[in-house]
């Protein structure tokens, strides 16, 4: 059995860097004030509305507190340079260092977005040339870059679905059709646009049949919004039936492209009849999360939908990019200037190192990972859905919950382990579900000592249940008590608590 | 492929495990019709030195990026401190995601309590969240907020001096939503016109206003904020250059419902339009309605002080279709950036930079002002920022000063139609006295 | 799974008791509070987010208000209609209540009830149970 890295190591406490704050101590180095200059400045303050709380709720540190305070709380934390991070359906695949480098470059990172644009033609092209990337893997006639992360590209996409059905048929029509595999944002992105969420089972196969489609369309649908490969790991395999029904009654196909690592250079949404679909060059493009952002949601859409682009477009003429403000039927904007330009000089990056030979092995290797994972632990963990899954796969807790021992229980304790855990609890169709993405950039040993950790537990749960509910064990914290956060909120630090 | 570490020999044991031939096999759940019978027509691979070629390349083609800028108009340039970069290129932090398996988080949960409470003290409000997109998107989510705490508002007022990106971004969120939108104007002076205001104010209505606005102005907060008060208004505030705030009275203590901000400035590049972070906060009373990720202080089984996402029922995974918000991340190492930077100024680092910046922006107001054929058309008082009337096409001026490695503003016709002969022009402790002097002699070059 | 037997019980999980001929006590059932777990917020309002208090007319089957648990919500929703006559203000800041004692100190609402026919339309303890089981499967 391969081995797991998890281990007890050095854990260092540390306060909130409020506590850390002593009167006099400074973190900065800033010019001096010129004096004459500080005299003009101060005669103009209209009196009534200075500042007069001193700034005193920012702590008072030197350099050296604020450097080891940010570097002992990074040590609390799991990333993907850590090990394996098999969140389902968050493509946490490595993070390519030249990438980070590339959106650090001074010509990038001091561009302003209003400097003129004979002066940053490079950002321009770079722009272009991600959205012509990003058209021809998805299969669509143009590409806006603008939402800063998936759930906004969803929003973006409803709203020039919206606009199409304004435009066409002189009404945004009523209803969005989604499928109860879907994440939870379609639902909410649906509504922020105004439109009742009518909700469609997948077959016991896990997938969506044509039938269940044509009965809940009709012309106040729309859109039906599907994710390809679905959040159960599995092709869609009816898209292009379902995507005929909807249009026969004048909707749209909204696809959520969260998953589609598994499709690179294999498939293309365009080409099952999707007319929208956002990317997520976080996960696919493997920009690192942060934490939770930023990330970067580009739309692709095809010919239909193009009109209603949010502006800018950066477009080509002769020798010269532009930015196309000039787009009478556009949405408008959904946010300031053109999008996270930083994440897209990270994803072009990545990109331009692939190549379209190495895109499409990604994905091959993607769905490989998945599989094997999922042949290695479905004599030990419930698996809902026998058959070939894509990127990742979905096992439940179905037998270890007579022992008592629950999804949650298996997470902590594969922390223990040395692991970040799987997506828990999603999606909804599987009771106990634990979603399983390894990504490409797993090696076969990384992906056998995982299973030796997920063996490890099952047989745990068996002989010795008590070890697994009370995990984890190894970390600096053990389980957070959630109730008592959000029963008496505390979202931020004073003096007297 | 060196982020594929899969040996042939790997492949073969792991398709062996699988009884498959070859990795096709897999693929076998797509319908053949559906399969793209090519390679992609995509450029690559390249090598790492290939790649940095190329890249410089590019860099070298944004020759605006190597200027002396006078830029501003909702992107900033400041002094950002070297262990901010150090900080966030941790990829404990970076290559971490949204902090779901909180013993294996605190890192990323602790820096967000930190940078809601500091994000809260700025803008003078009880509750801040982890952060928004930007700070037009956070404004927006602000009216979308104000329409779900007060469900007969019909009307929402932007003022004219809101940033034109800004107004145009609430308009696109709220296109779905059976709203009027109307804009208040500014008066000659720069700032909202107080008559026409109170007139388009009523209890039905959401107020959003800029300060300083995007013409460099300080808005009248105290009488604004007494309109608001007496006509009931939704009142919300955005802040564009967020180091203002270091020397304005804060906008909760002119009792706002929801205070927003672009929070770029701290610590973040202008980086070509993006990432940025929005900032939101609010009072108290309306914390279970705010869209976003919070994280709160709570204990774990030892008793032991920690940190875990909270209030989770506003969002979009649990509410669905009926979620505050489909926003289901933050900026995040965007808002660690800010949290870095804003720890290393510190309360005098924070407010010296702004002082110089302000006194730079007057030193420069009052040399352009006495060259001939310019003048500056607004009165009301001005942070950092400011407009100057030009005797030629502000486009022009931006082309003639490039060559002299300046950038001296954003025209305002790029922002928004209208008189083109307008330049903005923003500073910074970044700028020394010899900046200043430079900018002023390549106007005077085009002085009357 | 404790089901009283002198109770009424809806379909959506909320129990009745009669006081006096026409004020009906509601709460939220054992079972309820046991799949949602611990109860860290209740709010008195309907769909729309308006406040439910004292004096407000409710009409059966309406939303009257909403509890979460750190993972999950639930609303509540009237089993009988008419006028609210008191609110259990105290359950705000005791919402352990909830999950320890839900068919006592756990009641939520008192109505006055304008219609007893919608009485009729409630389970008994012998029904709710039954119900419970095919709930499950």
């Amino acid at each position: 059995m391969a081995k797991v890295p998890g281990t007890k190591g050095l854990n260092l406490d540390e306060s909130l860097i409020f506590e850390r704050s002593r009167k006099g101590r400074t973190g900065f180095s800033l010019p001096v004030e010129d004096q004459d200059l500080r005299e003009i400045s101060t005669s103009h303050v209209p009196a009534p509305l200075e500042r007069k709380d001193g700034l005193d709720f920012l702590p008072s540190v030197s350099e050296v507190d604020v450097v080891r305070h940010f570097t002992r709380l990074s040590s609390w934390n799991y990333g993907v340079d850590s090990g394996m991070y098999p969140l389902g359906s968050c493509t946490m695949k490595y993070n390519p260092k030249i990438s980070e480098a590339a959106a650090r470059r001074p010509g990038f990172a001091n561009l302003h977005p209003l400097a003129p644009e004979s002066l940053s033609q490079g950002a321009l092209q770079l722009m272009y040339e991600l959205q012509q990337f990003l058209a021809e893997i998805g299969g669509f006639a143009a590409v806006t870059l603008q939402p800063a992360a998936g759930a906004h590209g969803e929003l973006t996409g409803i709203k020039m679905v919206r606009a199409f059905h304004l435009d066409v048929h002189g009404r945004p029509r009523k209803k969005v059709i989604i499928p109860d595999t879907a994440h939870g944002t379609n639902p909410a992105s649906s509504a922020l646009n105004g439109y009742e969420v009518v909700e469609i089972s997948s077959g016991d196969d896990g997938v969506l049949h044509a039938e269940q489609v044509r009965e809940a369309m009709d012309e106040e649908v729309a859109a039906l919004m599907l994710t390809n490969p679905n959040t159960l790991g599995l092709f869609e395999e009816h898209i292009a039936e379902i995507a005929g029904i909807v249009h026969e009654k004048g909707g749209l196909l909204y696809c959520d492209g969260a998953n589609m690592n598994a499709l690179l250079g294999k498939a293309r949404p365009g080409d099952m009849g999707v007319d929208v679909l956002q990317f997520n060059l976080h996960k696919t493009f493997s920009t690192p999360h942060g934490g939770g952002g930023p990330g970067s949601g580009p739309v692709g859409v095809g010919k239909v939908l193009e009109p209603y682009l949010p502006v800018p477009v950066v477009t080509h003429k002769g020798d010269r990019y532009h930015l196309d403000n000039d787009r009478p039927k556009s949405v408008g904007k959904m946010r300031s200037f053109f999008g996270n330009f930083g994440v897209m000089v990270r994803a072009y990056t990545y990109l331009l190192e692939m190549g379209p030979a190495g895109l499409t092995r990604a994905a091959e290797l993607a769905v490989l990972n998945a599989n094997y994972v999922k042949s290695r632990l479905e004599k030990y963990y419930h698996l809902p859905y026998k058959k070939i899954c894509m990127h990742e796969c979905v096992l439940s807790d179905k037998m270890q919950k007579a022992n008592g021992v629950k999804t949650i229980d298996i997470a902590k304790r594969l922390i223990d382990l040395g692991f970040h855990p799987p997506t828990i609890y999603f999606p909804l169709v599987v009771d106990g579900a634990m979603m399983i993405e390894p990504t490409e950039t797993e090696s076969l040993e990384s992906l056998e000592s995982f299973v030796s950790a997920m063996k490890q537990i099952a047989k745990e749960a068996k002989t010795d249940p008590g070890i697994v509910k009370s995990a984890p064990h190894n970390t600096r914290l053990s389980r957070l008590d959630e109730t008592l956060a959000a029963r008496n909120p505390v979202l931020t630090w004073s003096k007297h608590d | 492929m060196r982020y594929l570490p899969h040996t042939t020999q790997d492949i073969s044991i792991m398709l062996h495990e699988l009884g498959f031939e070859g990795i096709e096999d897999l693929f076998a759940g797509i319908p053949h019709s559906l399969m793209l019978q090519r390679d992609l027509h995509l450029p690559g691979p390249m090598s790492e030195p290939e790649l940095n070629r190329h890249l410089e390349n590019l860099e070298k083609a944004n020759p605006a990026a190597s200027c002396i800028s006078f830029l501003g108009a909702g992107a900033y340039s400041h002094a950002v401190p070297a262990a901010v970069d150090a900080i966030v290129s941790r990829s404990e932090f970076s290559t971490a995601y949204t902090p779901y398996q909180p013993e294996v988080s605190q890192g990323t949960l602790q820096s967000i309590f930190e940078f809601q409470t500091v994000t809260a003290g700025l803008l003078g409000m009880d509750v801040a969240n982890a952060s928004m997109y930007d700070g037009a998107s956070a404004a927006a989510e602000a009216v979308l907020m104000a329409k779900r705490v007060r469900r007969n508002i019909t009307r929402i007022v932007l003022s004219a001096g809101l940033l034109p990106e800004v107004g145009r971004t609430i308009e696109t969120y709220v296109s779905a939503l059976d709203l009027e939108i109307i804009e208040a104007p500014l008066s000659g002076e720069g700032i909202l016109d107080l008559g026409a205001l109170s007139a388009a104010l009523d209890k039905d209505t959401a107020l959003v206003v800029q300060t300083p606005n995007f013409l460099g102005c300080i808005e009248d907060m105290r009488s604004l904020a007494g309109l608001a008060g007496e006509k009931n208004a939704f009142f919300i505030s955005f802040t564009a250059e967020p180091y203002s705030l270091a020397v304005l009275e804060p906008p909760g203590s002119f009792g706002v419902d929801v205070a927003t901000a672009e929070g770029q400035a701290f610590g973040n590049p202008v980086s070509f339009g993006g990432p940025y972070l929005g900032l939101f906060a609010t009072s108290k009373k309306y914390v279970r309605r705010m869209p976003g990720r919070l994280v709160g202080l709570t204990r774990d089984g030892a008793g032991k002080q920690g940190f875990v996402l909270t209030l989770a029922t506003r969002e979009q995974h649990i509410r669905r279709a009926r979620a505050t918000s489909n926003i289901c991340s933050n900026e995040g190492l965007c808002a660690l950036a800010s949290l870095v930077h804003l720890c290393c100024l510190g309360p005098e680092g924070l407010a010296r930079a702004a002082r110089i910046s302000r006194a730079n922006a007057e030193y420069l107001k009052a040399g352009i002002a006495e060259i001939p054929g310019f003048s500056i058309p607004y009165k009301a008082s001005t942070f950092n920022e400011f407009v100057v009337e030009t005797p030629v096409p502000a486009n022009d001026l931006v082309q003639e000063s490039t060559r002299h490695g300046i950038l001296p503003g954003v025209p305002l016709n790029r922002l928004k139609n209208g008189n083109e002969n307008r330049l903005l022009i923003c500073t910074s402790e970044l700028h020394t006295r010899q900046d200043l002097d430079n900018l002023i002699r390549v106007l005077k070059q085009r002085g009357a | 799974m404790n089901i009283p037997e002198d109770l009424k019980y809806s379909r959506t999980h909320e129990w009745v008791r009669i006081e006096n001929d026409e004020i009906a006590v509601v709460g939220i059932t054992d079972h309820a509070q046991e799949q949602l777990g611990d109860v860290v917020y209740l709010g008195f309002e309907d769909e729309e987010g308006l406040t439910i208090e004292e004096g407000t007319e409710i009409v059966k089957g309406r939303q009257f208000g909403v509890v979460e648990s750190s993972k999950t919500l639930a609303e509540l929703y009237a089993p009988v209609g008419g006028e609210v006559v008191e609110v259990n203000h105290t359950l705000t800041n005791n919402l352990e209540t909830i999950n320890d004692d839900p068919y006592e100190d756990g009641w939520m609402v008192k109505i006055r009830v304008s219609d007893p026919g919608d009485l009729d339309d409630l389970m008994n303890a012998a029904e709710y149970k039954q119900f419970l089981e095919e709930e499950a499967h």
